[in-house]
Order: structure tokens, then sequence, then C-alpha cells
């Protein structure tokens, strides 16, 4: 039996309790009726969720569990058998063949490549089935034990209502709690493979190092080519200048037109076709920039006389990602000028000022800090930005400020250490971890400053 | 105070120098208003020129160019009935008639010296289909069109090589070729021959992906979004809830595909790029979009609502599971459709975790290894074969056509069921 067959005969064995609990209060609430007993306290089907749930939390519960610890009991049952003894003792070649040995069991891999996997296969079907038939009668044994316990409790004064609301208010704290691991995950993840990383090479030439050259064997003390200045400066040369210099004006300036001056139709047709822009997923605007804008890029250059120029150069990538942020730039400023008073508008209005002297004097110096916190989150969006890096963006580190030159950045790099099969702790692997962690405190520093400004803005006039 | 100061000189407001400035503040100001515009024209002539763009490549991705093949049936395939092909056996005679070699013994007959590489690599499998659902065809001569490689498909609908470009001269001259609709592209996977890709594969990975991440996203999601709004006390550890789903609604999207590859890969060592982890991956992502659009959906229930039924005897939860989440749910859904748009077009993450290997055939479980449509995009952006340029954009226009439909639906929810309180 499968795990998702077990999963659906648990599930199918907890709809019989639902309607066995069920049944059982209706015939309360006819006899109550009848009789001189008094009212039942809860609705019937408050009865059946009781039996279901008590049948169901423990058996799912078990199972999650048994699917986390069984694998490591079949293999010490095949590890205790005779014939695993002459297994080689060193660890690598020891963990391939009885991996092996056991995709073949499981039906995953249907030749075996080492002739001692062959010998473990029967073992590992033969374990593999004597701890399956222990999960599932287990599985089964507790589903009934918690459903017959259950039933026995249902009785017209039972108050299964406040049981289950229980059990629903668990949950929801459960899933609420769901995003605090996943920050914790995130954290833990990142944190582990870098000490890892930095255990290998030293954290001084990963953040002041120039060369970026990795190397897939490292010497300790020696330059292994992890110096991460040039990613850091690419990314920031793209993503913090290029792109913000296409964005702000932009934006700005669209969200001013749109808010101050377009008529009720232009904005209502106008402001979906800004948001489209932000929906138009990256892969999309990366194909077209390396298709359309970095060849036309060049052509400029050249044009301009710029020999040396690439054609994965930056500016095309840096302009790209500037056109995506258009949209949040624009929409973050709408926000920060509505929330300017009406009275400082109108006051500046009736003094005589025309209405771009109002926009220019009155309403930016107001709304400066949420526009200014409304930048901050574009260029954390922009810096943490991938796809159109790596279509449109080189692969060569280079520390240079020509917009028509090769540039990388973090989010490529990572993506490059991570291509190709290495095996997970190769120091490329945990490279790209320390610069994932980089990016991710950057990021987490710059939306919590962006936060904290708009939140402060807005308090400064409600 | 003398009367002189009392009443200042009145400005001259039809005087030169400030007929002048006016004119120039108001110069000033049709300047400002024609930038506004040209920002906002900017805009959206960028995304016309994308658009136009990707749709005049994509189309011809759909297209296919088809050559005329003469196949002399009875003399090719022996004598071949049209009965043994359509029984159970169908599959054995087939085979035993060998296809391929009768396609490549009369493309070689027609067309001679240029018959090398005429055809796609499918070739052979279409003519085989056609058998199957058509079996009379098999007792007569028959034309059939069939797929021609990608370099004359190149040469025959723009610019390819000068060899290409001559064959398919001297076949336009035959009047042999023509342009037809390519189904391989809707029902087919990935190939190495850019005429013999298909979309399919990379359309069902990303369904499954996207099945795994509403199912986990859309009930964590709403859970949660119920309990910061209506349960959650003030306390430290509500704070810690918001902070972190704040937190990860913008943190950068590799950072969740680096967390699949550490955690679902090496940790639980799930299957590598299956829909499985992909999906988990997506749902992790998703999850505090459609937190905080839920809790926008639910804090805008007016309070009235909660306190009729809890007055007349609804318990908390009966409350919130039987009058708030009924009348947020709509709000909930637009919500849920936009963050599944958005997770649907994400590529990084699914790059992370392995989802760029060359898989040729669709996904048959979940935990098979599958690719996903937007990560089929970027691995054939990365092609150097020209036939590969008008598949990718081909590929952005399902993806594009995807995703219309989904905010389509979302603005429809929100037009047909939201209700101003």
């Amino acid at each position: 039996m499968t795990g998702t067959a077990l999963l659906f005969l648990v599930l199918g064995l907890g709809l019989i309790g639902w309607i066995a609990g069920r049944a059982r209060a209706a015939a309360f609430v006819r006899s109550a009726k009848n009789g001189p007993r008094g009212t039942v306290n809860s609705l019937p089907y408050y009865h059946g969720w009781f039996v279901a749930i008590c049948g169901i939390a423990p058996a799912l519960v078990f199972m999650f569990i048994w699917q986390s610890i069984s694998p490591a009991l079949v293999t010490d049952m095949v590890l205790s058998a005779p014939a695993a003894a002459d297994l080689p003792q060193e660890g690598f070649a020891r963990a391939a063949i009885l991996s092996e040995a056991r995709a073949i069991a499981q039906g995953f891999q249907t030749a075996a490549f080492q002739n001692e996997s062959e010998k473990l296969v029967p073992l590992y079907k033969s374990a593999l089935a004597y701890y399956k038939w222990i999960g599932v009668a287990a599985t089964l044994l507790l589903l009934f034990a918690g459903g017959a316990y259950a039933f026995t409790r249902l009785k017209p004064d039972f108050r299964a209502r406040s049981k289950v609301e229980r059990v629903v208010m668990f949950g929801l704290l459960v899933a609420s709690l769901i995003a605090i691991f996943t920050t914790l995950g995130i954290f833990a993840s990142l944190i582990f493979e870098s000490w890892r990383f930095f255990s290998m090479v030293s954290p001084f030439e990963f953040l002041f190092g120039t060369e970026w050259n990795p190397k897939s064997v490292v010497t300790p003390g020696a330059d292994n080519g992890y110096g991460a200045i040039p990613l850091f400066w690419g990314t920031i040369f793209i993503g913090a200048i290029i792109a913000m210099i296409v964005a702000i004006p932009l934006g700005l300036m669209s969200a001013i037109f749109l808010t101050q001056y377009a008529s009720a139709t232009v904005r209502k047709w106008m402001k979906p076709i800004l948001e489209i822009l932000a929906g138009v997923p990256t892969v999309v605007y990366g194909y077209f920039a390396a298709l359309t804008v970095a060849p036309a890029v060049r052509d400029f250059a050249v044009m301009l006389g710029v020999s040396n120029a690439a054609s994965d150069n930056a500016l095309a990538a840096g302009i790209v990602m500037g056109v995506m942020i258009i949209p949040l730039v624009s929409s973050m400023s709408d926000d920060s000028i509505a929330a300017v008073p009406n009275a400082m508008r109108d006051g500046s209005l009736a003094m005589g000022a025309t209405k771009s002297e109002t926009i220019k004097k009155v309403l930016l110096p107001a709304a400066l800090p949420g526009v200014v916190g409304g930048v901050l989150l574009a260029v954390s969006r922009a810096i943490g930005e991938t796809m159109i890096v790596v279509m449109a963006a080189g692969y060569t580190a280079n520390l240079t400020a020509n917009p028509f030159a090769t540039i990388t950045t973090v989010t490529v790099q990572i993506v490059a250490l991570l291509t190709g099969d290495q095996d997970f702790g190769s120091p490329h692997t945990l490279a790209a971890f320390a610069l994932g962690l980089a990016l991710f405190v950057t990021t987490f520093f710059l939306n919590y400053v962006a936060l904290r400004v708009v939140k402060k803005y807005r308090e400064a006039y409600e | 105070m003398s009367k002189a100061m009392m009443e200042p000189t009145p400005t001259d407001w039809n005087g030169q120098i400030m007929q002048k400035r006016i004119a120039r503040r108001y110069a000033a100001e049709r300047r400002f208003k024609v930038m506004g515009f040209l920002a906002v024209a900017l805009s959206t002539v960028f995304l016309a020129f994308l658009l136009f763009t990707m749709l005049g490549q994509g189309v011809r991705g759909f297209q296919r160019t088809e050559i005329a093949v003469d196949f002399d049936f009875p003399a090719l395939t022996s004598g071949t009935t049209a009965a043994a092909i359509s029984g159970p056996n169908a599959d054995a005679i087939l085979n035993s008639i060998d296809v391929p070699g009768i396609v490549e013994l009369a493309v070689g007959q027609q067309y001679g010296d240029i018959s090398e590489g005429l055809l796609t690599t499918g070739a052979a499998g279409n003519v085989r289909q056609m058998l199957m659902d058509n079996p009379g065809l098999v007792t007569s001569k028959q034309q059939l069109w069939l797929p021609v490689d990608s370099r004359l498909d190149v040469a025959f609908k723009r610019d390819g090589e000068a060899a290409a470009e001559q064959t398919v001269a001297t076949l336009a001259q035959k009047d042999a070729l023509r342009t037809g609709f390519n189904w391989t592209f809707l029902t087919g996977a990935d190939a190495t021959d850019p005429s013999a890709v298909g979309i399919w594969a990379a359309f069902k990975g990303s369904l499954m992906t996207m099945a795994i991440t509403l199912m986990l996203a859309f009930p964590v999601g709403v859970l949660a979004a119920l309990y910061l709004e209506e349960y959650a006390a003030k306390n430290k550890l509500t704070d810690m809830i918001e902070v972190s789903i704040n937190n990860l609604a913008a943190v950068p999207s590799i950072i969740f595909g680096l967390l699949g590859l550490a955690v679902f890969l090496t940790m639980f060592g799930m299957p590598r790029s299956s829909a499985l982890v992909g999906g988990l991956t997506l749902a992790l992502m998703t999850m505090p979009v459609i937190v905080i659009a839920g809790r926008n959906a639910v804090k805008s229930v007016p309070p009235s609502i909660r306190e009729a039924a809890l007055g007349i005897g609804a318990s908390p939860v009966q409350v919130v599971f039987h009058h708030v989440l009924p009348l947020a749910l709509p709000g909930i859904l637009t919500g849920t459709i936009i963050g599944m748009a958005r997770a649907l077009g994400e590529t990084a993450p699914l790059l992370m975790i392995g989802m760029r290997a060359f898989i040729p055939a669709a996904p048959e479980g979940f935990t098979d290894a599958t690719t996903a449509l937007p990560v089929q995009i970027y691995l054939w952006s990365d092609e150097v074969n020209q036939g590969f340029v008008e598949k990718t954009s081909a590929a952005i226009i399902v993806l594009l056509i995807f995703l219309l439909g989904m905010n389509a639906l979302a603005i429809y929810l929100r037009n047909r069921f939201e209700t101003r309180w």
C-alpha cells in the first residue's frame, strides 16, 4: 500500500467516523425531544467532527513521524544482515551503493550500476515491506483506537463543540506559525551553509577581495578567487543606479500625471496598463532584454564610438529592470501623494501657485519620506531580481563603471554556481549560499528601513 | 501707521514684467504636464513594443513549414491492408512495416540528392499517427504534408543559412512547401530539434506545481489571516508573526529557491526537479501574499456582522467560519489568484531546485522530474539554434495568455462578488 492510498484510507475512515458520531448525536437529539432529559449540548455535526478528529489526527501525526524515521530503520535492518558485512567502509562509496539498492527496491531505478547493490536489493525489499506493514498496521490501530475512544465519550451533555473549537484554534495558530518557521528556515539554512563556506574561504577574502574567479578546489590561506566586491558593485550598478535612473523619474512622473492631471477616464485605463507592466513575468523581460534591447544598446554604443561594447551589457539589463520597477515606484508615490492633506494643496493653489508649482514645492516635499520609502523598496526588489540579469547581463565579473561593458551580479552568480550537478558540499554550492546570505541581509535591511520610513511618514499626517 | 503703508502699491498684473513672469510660469506648467504625459506614454510604448515583439515572433512559432511527400503505400508496405493496421495488434504491424524506413525511402525517391535532412526528426511519428487515425490511407497512393527540418523551417519563414535558403528555393519552385498550424507545439514536449518541440509537458508541469502550491498556500494563508485578524492577542508572538510575514513577502524569490535546495532536496531528500518540491517552494513564497490579501479582506467585513452573530449566541469560531469567512472569501480569492499568477511566472526558485534539466516527456506524477513554463522559456532562450527564437516567443505568448486569463478572473471575481459596506 502506498502512502497516498493509506492517506485516502485514513481520510475515508475519518469520514465514516464523522457519520457515525453524527448519527449517534442525532439519536440523542431525538430522545431528548421525547424524554425528560433536556437538550443536547452540541449540534450533531460537532459530535461527528469530534470522532473524526480523534481518529484522523493521531494517525496523521504518526504517519508523518513514521515517514521520517522509517528510512533509517530500514537501513539499520539491511546493514545488520550478514550480506551487508562486506560493504566498503569508506563513507561515500557505501552511501552510493545503499542509495542505489534502495532506488531499485522501490522501483525508481531498473538496473544496477554497481554489483554490490544488486545483492542488497532483496534485503531492501524485505526490510521495506516489513516496516511498511508495521507502519500501516500501527496507523490503522491508532485511528481505530482514537475513533473508538471518542465514540464512547459521546453523551447528550458532552461538550463536543468546545473540544472541536479548541482544535480549530490550535490549527489556526499552527498555520500562522508557519511564517515564523519559514523565516527561521531561511536564516538557519543560509547561515549554516555560509558557515561551512567561511570555514574554507576566509570571510575577509569574500567581503573585500576584488577578484571573482571561484576555484572549485580551495586551499586555505591562499587567494581562491572568491572576492565578491565586483559582484556587489555590479548588483548596485545595475539594480540601484541604472534601473533607478529609469524607474524614479518615470514612476514618479507617471504617478503625478495620473493623480494630478489626468482625467478620470485616462486614469481608469492607464493604471491597469501600468499594473500589467508589474505582472509580466521577469523571464519575459529577460528574454526581451537579451533579444531586442541589448543588441540595440550595443549598436547605439558603437554609433557613439565605444568600440568594446559587449552584447550582454549592463545598460540593457538595467533599463529593462527599471521599466519593470516603474509600477512599484509609481504606486508607492501615488499612495504618499494621496496621503498629503488636501488643506496643504488647496492652500497653495489659493495663493495663486500653478499646479506644477504646488506639486513641486508643496506636495512633493511633504510626500518625500513616502517616496523615499518606495524607492528603497524598489531598490530591494531590483537587487534581488534574478531572471533579467541572468538572461541579459553577463557572467564575467568586472569592476567597471562602463555601462556598455559586461557586468555580473550576485543573483547571476548564485545561479551560475548552482548550475551543473555538483556535490552539495562543494565550495561552489556553499559560496552560492554565502552570496544568498549577503542578499538576504541587504534586502531585509532595506525593507525594514523603508517600512519604518513609510510608517513614520503616515503617522505624521494622521 | 500711515495710510500708504496699509495700502501697498497694487501689483500691476498687466505690466510687461508680470505678463512675462506669468507666461514663464505657465510655460513651466505646460512643460511639467507634458513630462508627466511622456512618462506614462513611454511606459505604455515600452509595454506595447514588448508585446508586439513577442507576438510578431511568437505567431511564427505556432506555424510550421510542411513539405509534400508522395507515398505509394501499397508498394512501400508490400500490400498491408487497412484492416490489419486498425485491428487490435495495429501497433505490432506498424512496427513491422518500419514506418521510418518507408518515410526515408519515399522522400529519397521524390527529392533525390536534397532529401538528406529534409524532414524533422518527428516526421516518421507523424506518418504513423496518420496511419493509425485513418487506416484507409494505406491502400492507395497518397500525398502527405510532413513538417520539415528546423533549418529549412527558419529559411522558409525568414532568413536562414545559405544552403538551407537554396534548398527552400528549389522546393518552393516545385510548389512543394506550405505553411501549416503546428499542432506538435501544443501537444509535444521538449526536444533537441526546434521543429519537434512542444509546450504541453512544461504546461502540465506548471499545472501540477501550481496545484501543490494552491493546496498548501491557500489553506495555510487563509487560516493565518483569520488568526491574525480575529483572534491573535497583542503580544510578542503576534508581532513576530507579523514581522516575518511582511518580511517574507519582500524576500527575493531566489532566496526561496536556496531554502528549497537546502531543506527539501538536501535535508529531506525529496526528488530533484519534481513538481512536489517546486510546489512546496512556491507555496512558501505565495503564502505571505495570500495572508496579506486575506487580512485586508477580513478587515473589510464590518464589525456589526460579528456583533450580530455573537449577540444571537454564536461562539467566536462560529462567528468567523459561518459569517466572516464567507463574506471575505471573494477578496481572499482575488488575492490568491494574483499570488498564484505571480508564482506561475516565477523562474529563479525553480532553477535552484534543479528544474533546468532536459525533460523530453510530460510528467506522470508529482515526484517525476519535470519542467515548468517559465523555466522552459528560459531553457529555450539559451539555445543557439535559430529555430528556438520563435518557439521561445510562442511559449511566452502561451504564458502571457494564461496569466491574462488568471488576472481577468481575479478582476471578474472582484467586480462580481465584492461588497462595499
